[in-house]
């Protein structure tokens, strides 16, 4: 069409300024600050790989790792994992679907801070919820954030938070699955377990990536439910908390953009470990 | 014909049975998770109605009258509804300009054709994977300079910026499945590109935008990290920054908590329930075309 090349420029241009801004500009900053050692905004100086060299032999940023690996393996047995089942289940019901898809989302809705806020709840020493059901067992109170738990108590709130949401991705995919398909398997006798091993499954095995690239890249953005529940005290430190701690609280601004480089360079290289391992054919139909 | 005939309501009945047995197991897992999402916000809303000390003693009891003595230390000492304004000027501002200017974009990649769109989409999916992170320390520099911290803006700008990518994609991936039929009517009309957005797409797009914007709206609203660092002032503070602060400051005060809790996540359950076709319906079009 005629004048097409003004209103391609005329309608990118808000959003790329913004992205450019906001977003690259900033980007690129940290690539950039992360070879600086900086004290404030204003007092900088370079240091080549000094903060790089210091990823390696810091400590914490190693236990931190690990920690938010284990997070993403619950994230993926669990989170994922009931996700897809739910959504094979419900597909063999007829009635009060909607019901179920409806309530298995209010958890996504949620702010994962009031989420965290009411695991402080059940959580809590003397009053929570869930010493209060030991104690009308008369079973011992345990201390649910202690050193060998913290971990655990900050990942069963946000394995549930976001169960829902994949469960939606996982029944859309579910929904495109040809109906003939299963006419099919149902002709040949086949049941239902082995429908779901044998079809479904391989048949939204492209969504089942997309789900895990989101889930990995998702653990990695973990912040509010480990900074609200145990600070990221006893073992359960994450680095979205790391990285906040040195770049916000210590005011580090180099040496917490290199732990965001680290971050994101981690996140891709996940992503691309697991589109990898489940490499498989496309199918399209 | 007898022996058939008596046989084979057996075999009926047999396939039967197993079939609702496999029924009702399903119903009860489905029931059994649905508890897990239900369960803990009755309690929550249920515990918002007692005192403190009766939350702590007996937090299973059902609230035998509706104390609203925390929702009054809420309001007054606590200002949650202050926070309230706050977010929702902030999220709904963000919202507004995502659908915008991400609507303009995603008009563009559906329907122009120009060189260089391909690696633009590959630009826009590599700009999913830079978390907030990664870019917070030089927009905190940068609104510290311009002086937008701890204002609206301070979190409306970045909150635009980082849901602008995912609001296109989803977008573009809806209209270019719009038929060309209604575009080209609207040309022979004469209308030029813009009125084609605003008469054509737009409308058409509805459905996709009420999707795009509760996702936006829901990221924003929920977003703990950026409104620490960017908007944590009393006069700009958003609801989540409120709840944090509360469970540092009044985090023996179950009740108060109970309540923040409530007053938080209600409103956006409300909401949810009356447009949770749209979000799922969202959800679908985005991945199945995005």
């Amino acid at each position: 069409m005629k004048g097409d090349r003004k209103y391609i420029f005329m309608f990118l241009f808000p959003s790329a300024l913004f992205l450019t801004v906001f977003l690259y500009y900033p980007f690129f900053k940290s690539f950039y600050l992360s070879f600086y050692r900086t004290k404030g905004f204003f007092d900088k100086k370079f240091v080549g790989w000094d903060n790089f060299e210091r990823l390696f032999t810091d400590k914490l940023l190693g236990a931190a790792t690990l920690h938010t690996l284990e997070l993403m393996l619950y994230v993926l047995l669990f989170q994922v994992g009931i996700a897809l089942v739910l959504a094979v289940l419900i597909e063999g019901i007829s009635r009060f679907k909607d019901f179920y898809r409806t309530v298995f989302f209010f958890p996504v809705v949620i702010s994962g801070t009031a989420i965290s806020l009411l695991f402080v709840l059940f959580y809590n020493y003397n009053f929570g919820l869930l010493n209060n059901i030991l104690a009308n067992f008369g079973i011992e109170k345990i201390f649910w954030l202690d050193e060998g738990n913290a971990l655990k108590a900050v990942a069963i709130p946000t394995v549930w938070h976001y169960v829902g949401f994949y469960f939606i991705l996982f029944l859309t995919a579910m929904s495109k699955i040809p109906a003939d398909y299963y006419e099919a398997a149902r002709l040949e006798g086949i049941g239902a377990i082995k429908r779901t091993t044998m079809l479904t499954i391989p048949l939204i095995m492209s969504d089942i990536k997309v789900v895990i690239t989101l889930a990995i890249t998702g653990t990695l953005k973990v912040f509010e439910f480990v900074w609200v529940i145990t600070s990221g005290q006893n073992g359960s430190e994450v680095l979205g908390t790391y990285m906040y701690k040195k770049a916000m609280v210590d005011q580090n601004f180099g040496y917490g953009s290199a732990i965001a480089i680290y971050m994101v360079i981690f996140g891709v290289l996940l992503a691309l470990l697991a589109n990898r391992l489940l490499k498989r054919d496309e199918i399209t139909y | 014909m007898e022996p058939t005939i008596s046989v084979e309501p057996n075999v009926r009945r047999g396939e039967y049975r197993r079939f609702k047995l496999s029924t009702v197991f399903i119903y009860l897992v489905l029931t059994a998770w649905a508890m897990t999402t239900i369960y803990p916000l009755f309690w929550i809303v249920n515990n918002s109605f007692k005192v403190s000390r009766d939350v702590m003693n007996n937090s299973f009891s059902i609230a035998k009258e509706f104390n609203m003595i925390n929702y009054t230390t809420a309001f007054d000492r606590i200002n949650i509804g202050k926070s309230y304004v706050n977010s929702l000027i902030m999220s709904g501002s963000a919202v507004i300009l995502v659908l915008i200017f991400g609507g303009l974009a995603a008009y563009v990649l559906a329907r122009f054709n120009f060189a260089g769109k391909k690696v633009l989409y590959s630009l826009l999916y590599a700009t999913l994977l830079i978390p907030a992170f990664a870019t917070v320390v030089p927009v905190y520099e940068l609104l510290i300079k311009t002086g937008t911290v701890n204002t609206y803006w301070g979190l409306i700008l970045p909150h635009t910026a980082g849901n602008l990518t995912f609001a296109i994609l989803v977008m573009a991936g809806y209209m270019s499945t719009i038929p060309k039929e209604l575009e080209e009517a609207a040309f022979i009309d004469g209308s030029n590109r813009w009125q084609m957005f605003y008469k054509v797409f737009v409308p058409i797009s509805r459905p996709v935008f009420a999707s795009a914007s509760i996702f936006v709206f829901l990221w924003s609203y929920n977003d703990l990290f950026s409104a620490l660092i960017f908007v944590n002032k009393e006069n700009v503070r958003p609801i989540v920054a409120l709840l944090n602060e509360i469970s540092s400051q009044y985090g023996t005060d179950f009740g108060l908590m109970a309540t923040a809790i409530t007053l938080t996540v209600i409103p956006v359950l409300i909401v949810y329930l009356f447009i949770s076709k749209y979000i799922q319906q969202g959800l679908t079009e985005g991945a199945v075309k995005g």
